[in-house]
């Protein structure tokens, strides 16, 4: 079974993020912020990491450009899944080493969508 | 809805579309016409139906055009999108690099989301810069649809489901809430209202067809009279992809699967022996 970290500083997403990976067959953790997520991510590196934009301490597009400088931290396929919607938001992301981009609000449909594409489904 | 309506609608859809009403599907089309009963002022979908027994051909017409299915996304069933791209693709350029021209037919493209994807494979191929001229036709029986997909606005869901984000931001411009194909994209496909049931001389010399998820609407002898207007059009070395779950055993005489995609058809099977040395 696929492992993946939620990050999001929101209780009630991480809960329905992870209730629709585990329907799709993920075991799921969870981190409320950045900090929380690459102290996850040293001790376990998972398979894929749902990531949010915007959280304290260390927002998405920080912790993901530190997770890629880490031994291991190319590996994990991450998606972002956040209320940033722009376009420039969406470059940044790919640019960081972002694998695909969800735009809240999003649905059990869409997360299955986006996985098939970087084809963890 | 009485049975008698029932029975008349069916028969009614059938004679227009070729849409086989199953009659457990009763609440289901009182949930479809009702936007159409509101459109035309009537009280209720009973009303509506008492109408259309005059034969009104506008409201007829309304009534045919609601009751089609009209899901899909983009790069729907990825697998046909992808034989496209790497074998059907490499096979004509090999095949037309004289006359450097390409047909192609979307039969049922709904909002356009077919026609658009294969608008983006094209594209990325960057074939027109090579001096490729591709005709990308897409029909669709509902003009509605037609309108919609001339329009190629799509929501905030429609370009989550099957898109990939760099897809999205190469082709794409985002309009408030929602994201719009680029005119270039736009520009590539003619769309046209077309019934599957008329008939097809204005479509000649085809090299690809797509009619997915489309046959399995139709009863046995509607499908086997598409399947042969479609191979009339067709060239000889020409594709048909049909759904993955649907299939010609029965219906053509002209049409062989290919043994490694059977969602593929070509005509005849000196044809399947060739792709099947390219696949």
């Amino acid at each position: 079974m696929k492992n993946c970290l939620v990050v999001d500083d929101s209780r009630v997403i991480r809960k329905v993020a992870c209730r629709i990976l585990q329907d799709l067959h993920f075991s799921t953790d969870e981190a409320e912020d950045g900090i929380a997520a690459l102290a996850q991510c040293r001790a376990h590196m998972p398979e894929l990491i749902l990531l949010d934009w915007n959280m304290p301490n260390m927002n998405g597009i920080e912790f993901l450009k530190t997770l890629r400088k880490e031994r291991g931290g190319d590996q994990p396929v991450v998606v972002f899944c956040t209320t940033e919607n722009d376009v420039a938001h969406i470059t940044e992301a790919l640019g960081a080493g972002a694998n695909e981009y969800i735009m809240k609000p999003f649905d059990r449909g869409i997360i299955e969508a986006k996985l098939a594409e970087v084809g963890l489904v | 809805m009485t049975e008698e309506d029932i029975a008349f609608l069916a028969q009614m859809v059938r004679r227009r579309s070729g849409l086989i009403l199953p009659a457990n599907k009763a609440r289901l089309v009182v949930g479809q016409l009702a936007p159409v009963a509101r459109r035309f002022g009537f009280r209720d979908v009973a009303s509506l139906i008492g109408d259309l027994r005059h034969g009104r051909e506008s409201l007829a017409r309304a009534v045919a055009e609601a009751l089609t299915t009209n899901e899909s996304s983009f790069f729907r069933d990825k697998t046909a999108f992808d034989h496209f791209r790497a074998e059907i693709l490499p096979q004509l350029l090999g095949a037309r690099a004289k006359t450097k021209r390409l047909r192609i037919w979307c039969a049922a493209c709904a909002a356009g989301q077919e026609p658009y994807s294969l608008a983006m494979l094209l594209d990325e191929a960057k074939l027109a810069a090579q001096g490729w001229m591709i005709d990308l036709i897409a029909t669709d029986f509902s003009s509605d649809m037609i309108a919609r997909a001339e329009e190629g606005l799509y929501t905030h869901f429609e370009v989550q489901r099957g898109l990939a984000i760099r897809r999205l931001v190469a082709h794409f411009t985002q309009e408030e809430g929602n994201w719009r194909i680029n005119e270039n994209l736009r520009r590539m496909v003619m769309f046209r209202q077309f019934n599957l049931l008329d008939s097809y001389g204005w479509l000649d010399d085809l090299d690809v067809v797509f009619c997915r998820n489309v046959l399995i609407y139709f009863d046995h002898k509607t499908k086997a009279d598409v399947l042969d207007k479609i191979a009339d059009a067709l060239a000889a070395d020409g594709t048909l992809l049909l759904g993955h779950t649907e299939s010609v055993r029965g219906l053509s005489e002209v049409f062989v699967p290919l043994d490694h995609a059977p969602m593929l058809f070509v005509k005849g099977k000196a044809q399947a022996l060739k792709m099947a040395v390219v696949g």
